[in-house]
């Protein structure tokens, strides 16, 4: 309890920095921004997160329905490459599709050239974004169904079937119901990723609420009114979140039966060629065809740009999202499961704000750490120069601490969105029978809940471990001298526009993401077994 | 997990390298200007004056946000960024120290250093046009200004103005025209497009070569780059503003440059690193591995650059780039320049 409180300070102390920006306001930035920005952003961003809902949620629940529940040619590879759209981030697929799809790309100039035909959907539009970061995103829903059909298992689709519900309707009235709070889990995800992502919009140059706080900062020179706006962003995150939350505490759920394996529906021949077809085009979208054209740049600069160093690289990444997996991991589950102990009304509140930290723009994030950790480094440079004739520049900065705190504020919703949906499918009467047998609560937590959360944890572990390995502007801001990671390396190249050249980091991020995800799968299906 | 690299692990995790003691002489950059555009040189530097270089790299943003925030104790005693704006705004912050120096002062044209003597620029970045040669004779060219001119109606692709190099060719022309004409010009830019802006240089170039529109405004090293790739694109560059008389004549110029931090802890060190870079032999190295033009106007640019043709620089100091930036900003904004 104590030790969730603690967790939720630390990630708390962005959130003061960023709100007690208000202690200086640039009211003509403000106002500026009022009169000609804020409205058509405003729209721009309800129209992306309303898209952005539905695409991953169709693509998310329909893709882990298929796979957790029918048997179609082909489904056992689908169970785990459908995740790995996750390992790409969002602003590598987007930049394929515009250079695939646009104008210049190779699809309108063969029709215009070939055939004359123009005047096709442009790309770069609002229909575009949403596509893309919908392909991007979907695997946070689709993974976090997938476990939830497959816990909950058929026999509670036998049941309605029983009682007379037709197999649709089954889906729609007790499969989809029971599995709502996994669903919401991965759809909260997506949608904060979403609101702080930078790197897509910039491709698509469409303008959302976080294009305006770096226009703010990086154009108009006011972090003060960056840190504003973002404030805003935030507490529209928060209301979402309490909203959501309130509409699924009026639910229990328990799990009914988890050997989904032994009885999955049969499609018709013709159904389960379609299954396939739909699973196979979501795959070669959202992964295949931007992987190949990751690997036809990477083809042409790897002889010049693939040196020794990629070691280190690569190795700075997987220690870092390892660690920094396991640390987010732990504490989720520490706050979860003290939520569960003390479900009281403040611990529900500590909770929703430790996972704010997701929905932060990363670099305004990063800033509203460092402040404070430089400010804490500078008190104690002093005092250590002062008693002991400390001679140095940085104590705490500069170190791998900051950097995997930085990580712990910016991820835990990530981890904690699996692992609290995975526990609240735990049933209470299993907590009473295992307190009746004089189980207290860290053997109630080791020896009965723990394996029931095995998915949940990997699940949680997966997600962490690729989203780190893909964060830039946290690991650019804390990052030790020396310590460049792979996605540093997409930084170097992108920031003078070397798209192709940043091909072969991108690349390495796609395989050593991989490695997490497979796992995952391996160990996900021994436990079926 | 491999012994040694637990134990690096350990040590990076309990100690940080700066308080360790030197042993030889160091100087530490912040920069904004990416790794493999100084790297080579800071590894020529170290080769010859035996003193090593530290760097990290970040945007400019919280590259500024971070040396406010680290105060006296930041380990920084050198900003390197890739333009003026930036360079002006972290001397406004107070972050950088005035610097005198004899060679800086023979080595750069005066417009493009701090009046002050803050911070100095290293290379010359120029934004000129860029014209499907098919489509476009270059008689028809003439200055930015003109590009609002009905005839470009549905003939013009611009990149974001969001993009720093935008900003600074508005603001120079602030300086010139006062913000009504400025705007003026803008809004004919924005109704003359032929698609919503670019997120870069290169996509607005490819889109002009597929014959989308027929002219576009770019830094010259993206035209060098995409022409090097693909030589056969119907692409020239053109060099605005020639003939102008005013302000405004000559091509817009944004600079690649650095400063010394102000609680630098080896400010000297930083100063000479700044003047070693804008030195005869450095000078190629800092602007030939980007396709730029050294600041040092006695030192060629590289033949492929030097191909494209000499041209007049605009010469106002590039200082106005950052102090008219957010009035630069906000007048693109009610243009309706995206």
């Amino acid at each position: 309890m104590l030790l969730a409180l603690a967790v939720a300070v630390l990630v708390l102390v962005p959130v003061v920095v960023t709100f007690s920006s208000f202690a200086h306001v640039e009211g003509d930035i403000l106002a500026h921004l009022t009169e000609f920005v804020l409205p058509e952003l405003v729209a721009n961003t309800l129209w992306l997160v309303v898209g952005v809902a539905v695409g991953v949620t169709v693509l998310g629940v329909s893709l882990a329905w298929l796979v957790a529940m029918c048997d179609f040619p082909g489904r056992r590879l689908f169970d785990w490459a459908l995740l790995l759209p996750l390992a790409l981030p969002a602003y590598v697929t987007a930049f394929v599709a515009i250079g695939l799809l646009d104008f210049t790309g190779p699809l309108q100039t063969w029709l215009r050239e070939g055939w004359g035909i123009t005047g096709l959907p442009e790309i770069r539009s609002r229909g575009g974004v949403v596509l893309v970061m919908s392909l991007a995103l979907y695997p946070y829903v689709y993974l976090i169904a997938k476990n939830a059909f497959a816990t909950q298992g058929a026999i509670a689709l036998e049941a309605a079937q029983s009682l007379g519900l037709s197999r649709t309707r089954g889906f729609f009235r007790v499969a989809l119901p029971m599995a709502r709070p996994w669903i919401a889990a991965g759809l909260m995800l997506a949608l904060m990723e979403t609101l702080a992502d930078f790197g897509t919009m910039a491709i698509f140059n469409y303008d959302t609420f976080t294009t305006a706080i770096y226009k703010a900062w990086y154009s108009l020179f006011s972090l003060p009114a960056a840190a504003q706006l973002a404030s805003i962003l935030i507490l529209f995150v928060l209301v979402a979140v309490v909203f959501e939350q309130r509409s699924r505490m009026q639910m229990r759920y328990s799990a009914v039966g988890r050997n989904a394996a032994t009885r999955r529906i049969r499609l018709s021949p013709g159904r389960a060629a379609l299954a396939f077809l739909y699973a196979a085009i979501v795959l070669a979208v959202a992964f295949l065809i931007p992987i190949v054209q990751l690997a036809l740049w990477t083809r042409e600069i790897w002889a010049t740009d693939l040196d020794a160093r990629y070691w280190s690289f690569t190795w700075h990444s997987l220690l870092l999202s390892g660690l920094g997996a396991l640390l987010v991991v732990a504490v989720s589950l520490l706050l979860a499961y003290a939520g569960r102990l003390r479900p009281a009304n403040a611990m529900l509140w500590t909770q929703r704000l430790a996972t704010l930290g997701y929905a932060f723009p990363g670099a305004v994030l990063a800033v509203g750490l460092y402040i404070p950790v430089a400010a804490l480094d500078n008190w104690l440079i002093d005092s250590g120069r002062a008693w002991f004739g400390f001679e140095g520049t940085e104590v705490l900065k500069g170190t791998l601490l900051v950097m995997l705190a930085a990580y712990l504020v910016r991820f835990l919703a990530v981890g904690f969105g699996p692992i609290d949906s995975g526990l609240q499918r735990i049933t209470r009467s299993v907590d009473e029978a295992a307190r009746n047998l004089g189980l207290g609560p860290g053997g109630l937590l080791a020896r009965v809940h723990l394996p029931m959360l095995r998915a949940s944890l990997l699940t949680a572990a997966t997600l962490t471990f690729v989203d780190i390995m893909k964060e830039m502007p946290i690991t650019l801001m804390t990052r030790p001298f020396g310590w460049d990671t792979l996605a540093v390396r997409v930084f170097e190249m992108t920031s003078e526009g070397e798209w192709e050249r940043a091909a072969l980091p991108s690349l390495a991020i796609v395989v050593a993401g991989i490695i997490p995800i497979i796992l995952l799968t391996w160990r996900g299906s021994r436990d079926a077994h | 997990m491999k012994a040694s690299s637990l134990s690096r692990l350990f040590a990076a995790l309990a100690l940080s390298a700066a308080a360790l003691p030197a042993l030889a002489e160091e100087v530490t950059v912040y920069s904004a200007r990416n790794e493999q555009l100084i790297k080579p040189l800071f590894d020529a530097y170290t080769k010859e004056n035996g003193v090593q270089v530290k760097f990290i790299t970040d945007k400019e943003g919280p590259l500024m946000a971070r040396l406010k925030a680290e105060g006296k104790n930041t380990p920084a005693d050198m900003l390197l960024t890739v333009d003026a704006g930036n360079l002006w705004q972290a001397s406004a912050e107070g972050l950088l120290r005035p610097i005198k120096s004899k060679v800086l002062d023979a080595n750069v044209p005066a417009h493009l250093r701090d009046p002050d003597g803050e911070w100095v620029g290293l290379s010359v970045r120029a934004r000129t046009l860029v014209y499907n040669t098919n489509k476009v004779k270059p008689a028809d060219l003439s200055t930015y200004e003109d590009l609002a001119s009905p005839k470009w109606k549905g003939r013009l692709c611009l990149r974001t103005s969001k993009k720093v190099y935008n900003q600074s060719l508005v603001a120079m022309m602030i300086t010139e025209y006062g913000e009504g004409k400025t705007e003026d010009i803008v809004t004919g830019w924005v109704k003359n497009l032929a698609t919503s802006p670019f997120p870069d240089d290169t996509k607005a170039m490819e889109a002009v070569a597929a014959g989308q529109c027929d002219v576009t405004i770019v830094n010259t090293y993206y035209f060098g780059r995409l022409m090097d790739k693909n030589p056969s694109l119907p692409l020239a560059i053109f060099w605005p503003n020639q003939t102008l008389k005013n302000k405004a004549a000559g091509v817009h110029v944004n600079v690649s440059g650095a400063g010394v931090t102000k609680y630098a802890k080896n400010p000297a060190g930083a100063q000479k690193l700044i003047e070693w870079l804008s030195s005869d032999k450095a000078q190629n190295l800092f602007a030939d591995v980007n396709m730029e033009y050294p600041a040092n106007p006695r030192v060629k640019p590289d033949p492929k650059v030097a191909a494209w043709g000499s041209f007049k620089p605009n010469l106002i100091n590039v200082k106005e780039a950052g102090s008219l930036q957010a009035q630069a900003v906000k007048l693109m904004d009610r243009a309706g320049y995206k």
